[in-house]
């Protein structure tokens, strides 16, 4: 397996890295104090924020944020699922439908001003789902209300009446910047628009575009309205907010406009989605809520740490009072294994739940059983009457296909949980399942390199 | 020691567990949470004197059906209902507010009856096909052992000591659906599919060691290298299983009440996953042996 030629050079690079991600590991800010240069007249600060990576050496510029990614079940918040209504909407736009929806719901989200959303769409099937994690103390009544409306979208145009300063926030947001004048509301509603679509460009060089295809009346309307407005600004408001404010270049009598401009790709995919939302209203249903208080949520922390570290302790000690020498050894691999757990849980990151938790806590009990497989076996090694050092090699190498098999059908009912779980489970599956992993490695190669370097002292008691 | 030979009575013990479990299964069913059946549900505390029936009025003057009222935590309330919508469930809070002015809103829950029709059954495919993908590794894993047992039938006596498990984890909690009103969960189910693979776990290395020693002794009886293999692995088992539940032990007495429940049917069935690997998987497989060759002799 491990063929490293020196297990005391290996151990040693093993420990620095678990020194390393210790540090990293550190949920909240260390300061190791200010170093003053004399000479140079430069202070040095060691301080180390470990809730964010702020790389920046030469070329590699990396920043990222570093903290641990609480469930809403450990900080408190709620969570909303809706079913986006597509009774409505043709087969063939659905998906441009639930685009258009998750769109409106990250701006209202965000406009509502909750720190860290999380917003999920989520297909199953013939069913749309959008999943919106507020988290935090928000009021709930309000951010229900705001979230669950259907999208709005009207067109407006400038009269003819001069806007004073103090009426500026009377009309939807942006409109006042494109008009001097006050503007007016058209008849023309996001009912009457069928569909957006990006198109790109007929002049030759294939720029994206925006097309609307207008209904009936909407054509009517919109021809109205061009009629009046050559040469001048239509805004698209959506929800309150301008969203585009085309200038009108001819007349358009068959209800096929385009906004063309210098969009990129993603501007233009991104007006679209936006149009489409106002054009393919799918109402939201909310089919599922759960709200935790923020002190439940801190409560179910603490307690779920202290079960941690007090299950870690107890191990430790049992293993210890077990395989004395070889108990200690394990448990040092256990502290180095759980470093590792704790870094992967914040560098993917992974959301930690209670679920996660707890996933994470039973799998220390899990790693350990790599090892009890070793030791017995290097016992019945040297009861068999082999020189330690020979016991420690079959001990490994004779452990190991049960290790493995077992460790197989643990790791096969974690992806069945993944693929059929939601939300908690999933927490629990993937906690479960990186714990599992590491704790091969922490069992085989930090475990096997400790006992490598122990092995002369080691003397495995007969029983 | 011999432990193979006493396999009725280890078969006659897990009966007795199993057998009343099974019963109030038939009888008292399980308790299904809103998870699974829609509804809401309501968790708060207080500090002093909360009158259930006050509670349950609150309620009924907002038109909420409430199902059931329990006491989940010292002061803590939970109570169940029918799906509420938001602006009754805040007329609820200020109503409960205004005839009780401590209480703190702990959480609260609701599902669509869409979502606990399909959680439902993602639960139940997923306990199938665990069982499933389980008894094809271990047929696989097993492959090369053909004599004197074949590799399937390792596969199937292992899914017998899962089903074990399961009947014994499920037992437990229909019976303590009916006498504490437990009710089971979406995190009930991941217990249930964590103790499939523990209990499997367990099993896979007793049997691992009874396909080297089976390699090893040509000449010993079967039952006799069954016995072997599991002296052999015993320590191992139950030092494993220890660590496990000293560490389920933990979180059960420090871990809150979020997660009590979840932790007692993990602590059920790695008890019972330890108990079957080492008393009655293997053994059901030296059952199966003599039976294969007790009617072997009659054919000739």
């Amino acid at each position: 397996m491990h063929n490293m030629k020196n297990p005391r050079n290996f151990l040693f690079v093993v420990f620095f890295v678990a020194l390393i991600l210790f540090f990293i590991d550190i949920p909240v800010p260390i300061n190791f104090g200010k170093l003053k240069l004399p000479v140079v007249n430069k202070t040095l600060n060691f301080d180390l924020d470990t809730s964010r990576l702020n790389l920046n050496v030469g070329p590699v510029k990396v920043q990222r944020d570093l903290s641990y990614k609480l469930g809403l079940d450990l900080q408190g918040g709620t969570s909303l699922t809706y079913q986006v209504d597509m009774k409505n909407v043709p087969s063939a736009q659905r998906d441009d439908a639930f685009a258009g929806a998750r769109n409106v719901i990250d701006r209202r989200v965000n406009f509502f001003g909750v720190t860290e959303p999380t917003i999920q769409s989520l297909k199953l099937g013939s069913e749309y789902r959008i999943i919106v994690d507020l988290p935090g103390a928000t009021q709930i009544d309000q951010a229900l209300d705001l979230i669950g409306r259907t999208a709005q979208l009207t067109f407006w145009e400038e009269g003819t009446q001069k806007i004073a300063t103090a009426e500026a926030n009377l009309y939807p947001l942006g409109l006042t910047s494109i008009y001097k004048n006050r503007p007016l509301e058209t008849k023309l509603t996001g009912k009457d628009l069928k569909s957006a679509q990006v198109t790109y460009g007929s002049n030759g060089n294939g720029t994206p575009q925006v097309q609307l295809n207008f209904s009936s009346t909407g054509t009517k309307y919109f021809a109205d309205i061009t009629q009046r407005n050559v040469g001048k600004q239509v805004a698209i408001v959506l929800d309150n907010i301008a969203i585009s404010a085309p200038v009108v270049q001819q007349p358009i009598l068959n209800g096929n406009a385009v906004i063309s401009g210098n969009f990129t790709q993603d501007q233009a995919k991104s007006l679209q989605i936006q149009l489409n939302s106002g054009a393919l209203p799918a109402p939201l249903k909310l089919i599922g809520q759960s709200t935790v208080g923020p002190s439940l949520g801190i409560e179910s922390l603490k307690k779920s740490l202290l079960g941690g570290i007090i299950g870690f302790l107890s191990v430790a000690v049992f293993m210890i009072f077990l395989y004395r020498k070889e108990g200690f050894l394990a448990s040092v691999a256990l502290v180095i294994y759980t470093i590792i757990v704790l870094f992967i849980f914040k560098v993917i990151p992974i959301t930690l739940t209670l679920a996660g938790i707890a996933g994470f806590i039973l799998s220390i009990g899990m790693a350990v059983d790599a090892n009890i497989l070793i030791f017995e076996r290097m016992r019945e090694e040297v009861r068999l009457g082999k020189p330690a050092q020979v016991a420690t090699r079959l001990g490994f190498s004779r452990a190991w296909p049960s290790i493995r098999d077992s460790n197989i059908s643990s790791l096969i009912t974690t992806f069945i949980l993944f693929y059929f779980g939601s939300g908690i489970i999933r927490g629990f599956a993937i906690a479960l399942f990186i714990g599992i992993a590491v704790s091969l490695f922490s069992a085989i190669v930090v475990t096997r390199n400790l006992l490598r370097v122990f092995e002369k002292d080691v003397v495995v008691r007969k029983k | 020691m011999n432990i193979v030979k006493n396999k009725k009575l280890y078969f006659l013990l897990s009966g007795i567990v199993i057998i009343p479990g099974l019963i109030s299964l038939a009888l008292f069913g399980l308790k299904p949470s809103i998870d699974f059946t829609g509804g809401s549900r309501l968790e708060f505390s207080y500090k002093k004197g909360v009158d259930e029936g006050a509670v349950r009025k609150i309620f009924a003057d907002r038109k909420a059906k409430v199902d059931s009222i329990n006491s989940v935590a010292p002061n803590t309330l939970s109570v169940r209902t029918a799906p509420l919508e938001q602006p009754v469930k805040t007329a609820i809070i200020t109503s409960l507010k205004n005839k009780y002015p401590d209480i703190v809103e702990k959480s609260f829950d609701t599902v669509g009856p869409t979502i606990g029709a399909e959680t439902e059954s993602n639960a139940l495919k997923a306990v199938l096909i665990a069982s499933i993908a389980i008894t094809l590794y271990i047929a696989f894993a097993f492959r090369k052992v053909s004599k004197p047992v074949a590799s399937w039938k390792f596969g199937v006596c292992a899914i017998a000591a899962l089903l074990h498990d399961i009947l014994v984890v499920v037992g437990i909690f229909s019976i303590l659906g009916w006498l504490f009103k437990v009710e089971v969960d979406s995190l009930f189910i991941t217990a249930l599919l964590t103790v499939m693979g523990f209990s499997v776990h367990d099993t896979i290395v007793v049997f691992d060691r009874i396909r080297e020693n089976l390699g090893k002794n040509y000449s010993l009886p079967f039952e006799d290298v069954v016995n072997n293999s599991l002296l052999e692995t015993l320590n191992r088992s139950l030092n494993t299983s220890l660590t496990v539940i000293i560490v389920l032990f933990a979180l059960l007495i420090f871990g809150g009440e979020s997660i009590r429940w979840f932790v007692v049917a993990l602590l059920a069935g790695i008890v019972s996953g330890t108990y079957s690997s080492i008393f009655n998987a293997s053994q059901l497989l030296v059952v199966w042996y003599e039976w294969d060759k007790r009617n072997k002799n009659k054919k000739k």
